[in-house]
């Protein structure tokens, strides 16, 4: 039985190797390790804007491919990161960025989550205070103050 | 004491505001940042002979259109008929960018099907249509007398787009 169950696992790790081993990108790295890395940080942070929820890292699909070329051919000529992605967002929007910029059209999208959080508390701050007046006023036995609590 | 049922009133009706925008539109309309900016300049081997060159100059002072298609696209073939009927009404020049294609594919094709174009360039690697901000056939821009981009349209054209988004800002015509 329990050589039953290592064959069992044994195989499941073996799976786990073979989903992660596929990669999309199949160019020829860089030589220069600092560049291979801004390159990989980069591709990361753009939208492949075919298949929108996928970066050009992870998407085979065909643009993606011709803007890691140029992403590579740009690099390669020592253009620096900023300017990598302005030529992009020149072209794209900034929906190119995966990571969308923080600015005043986007100022909802980055703060609203805060300010729903703080909403949130505010009103659970207040129904917990009332729920425990009303516990200490049903604790508080005297009819005289149930009366007072009424009309208040 | 009123307010206390107004407010998640109120939210909802905020929220119901967000999702009716937020859900109407379409989210692979990615709008273009070239609107209003010149346009890329190009010069490209022309598709119907790969001798002569295709080049933004030889557009330049004129209101032009460029069609982006490549045979692999299917929704370029339900659009060529349109083209075809544009063209015929010779209101605008059509310039095409067939975009990573097939020379000899492309070169059928247009003899197949007709050609609507004033000429097409040729752009095998697509550099040209990333410089367009293209991210997918077909897309058609308008492009005015200063060679300013004036308007994009992504997806297949038709004569109701045709009328109602590129005549209207076609210069010289009155409406």
């Amino acid at each position: 039985m329990s050589h039953m169950l290592k064959a069992i696992s044994f195989l499941l790790f073996g799976f786990l190797f073979f989903c992660s081993s596929w990669a999309v990108d199949d160019a020829q790295p860089f030589a220069d390790l600092s560049l291979q890395s801004r390159y990989e940080t980069l591709t990361h942070q753009l939208r492949c804007l075919v298949c929108q929820n996928e970066t050009i890292a992870d998407s085979g699909a065909s643009l993606a491919s011709d803007l890691r070329r140029e992403l590579r051919e740009q690099l390669a000529a020592g253009k620096s990161d900023d300017e990598v992605v302005k030529f992009m967002t020149d072209r794209y929007g900034a929906f190119v960025l995966y990571k969308p910029p923080f600015e005043p059209r986007t100022w909802l999208l980055w703060l609203g989550p805060v300010l729903l959080l703080l909403l949130g508390v505010v009103v659970a701050v207040r129904v917990i205070r009332k729920r425990s007046l009303m516990a200490i006023d049903i604790l508080d036995d005297s009819d005289e103050d149930r009366k007072q609590s009424d009309q208040a | 004491m009123m307010w206390k049922f107004l407010l998640p009133a109120g939210v909802f009706a905020i929220l119901v505001g967000f999702f009716f925008v937020g859900l109407s539109r379409d989210p692979s309309q990615v709008p273009s940042p070239l609107i209003g900016k010149v346009a890329p300049t190009y010069s490209l081997p022309r598709v119907e002979d790969t001798t002569q060159k295709v080049s933004s100059s030889d557009f330049a002072g004129k209101q032009h259109m460029v069609n982006v298609w490549a045979t692999w696209c299917v929704e370029c073939r339900k659009e060529h008929s349109v083209l075809l009927e544009i063209a015929k009404k010779n209101v605008v020049p059509i310039v095409g960018l067939d975009w990573k294609d097939e020379l000899t594919s492309a070169q059928i094709w247009l003899a197949q099907l007709g050609n609507p174009y004033l000429a097409t360039a040729f752009d095998e690697k697509g550099r040209v249509a990333i410089d367009f901000g293209v991210y997918g056939a077909p897309e058609t821009f308008l492009i005015d007398a200063e060679g300013k981009v004036r308007y994009k349209h992504i997806g297949s054209l038709t004569m109701d787009v045709w009328e109602h988004e590129f005549l209207p800002r076609i210069d010289g015509r009155i409406k």
